[in-house]
């Protein structure tokens, strides 16, 4: 493991109020309600920890309620996340937490797209090579039989399921 | 009459179902299915096993008869029969690949491959079953002479892909072998006539007509004159050889760009495969199969390709491998993430 952090004093946002979520009036009770963006924010907000600091993916604004898009009816989701610096190692690993976490709390029709953006933050001035190397994560994430190979790769197992079992509540 | 004037639908035969893990690829035992030899199936799974599966004489539909496990430790990528379908051959997410002979009514591993530093992808056996090439993550394809006694020996590794390779299939008839990769190219690979090495005769890239992503898969027709390549771009291709020409032994002829089939599917398309009547299968994210056949040969454009018939929501997820039986009985197997294997007809329209 490095000794090092990478980021060693991130920037600690305040966790998002969350609004109750109102039903329409002419709710049909017996219907399923779909899946929405909200939805998807509180399963990947709460429960995700960073690879490297005692905090929440929220916290620490890797992922925002903004850049969940869902669409419930042709079962498609895709997330952008913004790691806390650039060149971030760890990109791949959150990549891959927040695709697990998804795969065991979504129904299993639903396409994910799980993509790496370093622009989403304010602030951020874009070195060279920064989309290629975007690019370059964002095929690997994508690429299913890499994600089924990685996740048969206990040390990786070990990690992903560290951020994926906060203990820092 | 040419198959696109003809109507036809993919009838669902049967739903195979016993891996506990997505289905990755699927292989239709030679000479069966036909002359009263019944049909046999391998397909491989994310669950780590091999299941065989065989249609009863009796009742027609098919019974998994063996199942394949405790060889290999990680995903099962990819499985083919030998020519003679005597031999198996699996490849393994553990870096192996394994060798299977049926003794009896039990199939037994004799032979384990080793060699590629992680994720084996892809195995194929060559027209005469002298050969067999192997793929994987390290970038590298190895070709592996088959011995007696079972023994393998590799005769070449070759380097030339820049990142994992995701399959390798042999021509039809010829020893020429193609290989397709994450780094977007097609290669080419030949036996130099006088010192039997092996190299790259030719890499189709982006530049030459070829993807701009991920190639998953590539198929030869059975003249093994044209071929077709998928991809992650949503695209199919297809090319064409003068193999005339090769098999007249005037040296290689490259693969030219017939035509490139896009607009059909909206995700990641994982399998290609074509029939021995001339059927391009396709299977994709988007959980549907596609068929496509030769439209007229327009003049100007060459041949165009037409898509016969498309069938949606044929999975409940991804189809990552479509396979037409090589028998004359219009079977088509396909395998996805949901675990299930289905059996397909091709066939006319029911009630007409």
């Amino acid at each position: 493991m490095v000794s090092e952090l990478i980021n060693a004093n991130p920037t600690v946002y305040e966790k998002k109020e969350r609004r109750a979520r109102n039903p329409p009036d002419d709710v049909d009770e017996y219907a399923v309600e779909p899946i929405d963006q909200q939805e998807i924010f509180d399963i990947l907000s709460a429960d995700i920890k960073d690879p490297e600091h005692p905090y929440s993916l929220e916290e620490l604004k890797v992922i925002t309620e903004d850049a969940i898009e869902v669409d419930d009816k042709s079962s498609y989701v895709r997330i952008t996340f913004t790691p806390t610096v650039e060149h971030c190692s760890m990109a791949t690993v959150i990549g891959l937490c927040l695709r697990v976490k998804l795969m065991r709390s979504l129904p299993s029709r639903y396409k994910v797209c799980v993509c790496y953006y370093l622009v989403n933050q304010v602030d951020i001035r874009v070195a060279p090579g920064t989309h290629a190397t975007e690019a370059a994560v964002n095929k690997q994430l994508n690429d299913k039989e890499r994600v089924a190979a990685a996740l048969e790769n206990p040390n990786l197992v070990d990690m992903l399921d560290e951020c994926l079992a906060p203990s820092y509540e | 009459m040419s198959l696109i004037d003809e109507s036809f639908e993919l009838r669902e035969i049967q739903r195979l179902e016993g891996h506990t893990d997505r289905v990755w690829s699927l292989a239709w035992k030679p000479a069966t299915g036909i002359g009263g030899v019944p049909a046999v199936l391998a397909s491989c799974s994310g669950d780590k096993t091999v299941r065989i599966w065989e249609q009863s004489r009796l009742t027609g539909s098919f019974e998994c008869k063996a199942v394949l496990e405790e060889t290999h430790t990680r995903t099962v990528r990819s499985c083919a029969w030998s020519p003679s379908g005597k031999l198996l051959a699996t490849g393994s997410f553990d870096a192996t690949t394994a060798i299977w002979d049926k003794v009896g009514d039990d199939y037994e591993c004799v032979s384990t491959l080793e060699g590629h530093e992680n994720e084996v992808k892809s195995v194929s056996w060559n027209a005469s079953g002298s050969l067999l090439a192997t793929c994987g993550r390290d970038k590298s394809v190895w070709i592996w002479e088959v011995l007696p006694g079972n023994e393998f020996e590799c005769v070449s590794v070759l380097q030339g892909h820049t990142q994992d390779v995701k399959m390798v299939q042999w021509h039809p008839s010829m020893d020429i072998l193609c290989s397709c990769s994450y780094d977007n190219t097609i290669k080419v690979w030949a036996e130099d006539g006088d010192s039997d090495d092996w190299h790259c005769v030719q890499t189709i890239n982006e530049s030459s007509d070829g993807h701009s992503s991920t190639v998953w898969a590539l198929s030869f027709n059975s003249s093994g004159d044209k071929m077709v390549t998928c991809s992650d771009d949503l695209t199919i291709k297809i090319w064409g050889a003068d193999i005339m020409k090769m098999q007249s032994g005037d040296g290689i002829a490259p693969w030219k760009h017939i035509c490139t089939l896009s607009g059909y599917h909206d995700r990641t398309i994982f399998s290609a495969h074509w029939s021995r009547e001339g059927i391009i299968a396709s299977g994709a994210a988007d959980d549907a199969i596609r068929l496509f056949v030769p439209g007229e040969n327009g003049l100007i454009d060459g041949p165009t390709y037409k898509l016969l018939l498309k069938k949606d929501q044929a999975h409940d997820m991804d189809v990552n491998s479509v396979q037409w039986s090589s028998a004359e009985n219009r079977l088509l197997a396909s395998a996805s993430d949901d675990g299930t294997i289905k059996i397909w007809e091709l066939a006319p329209p029911s009630g007409k």
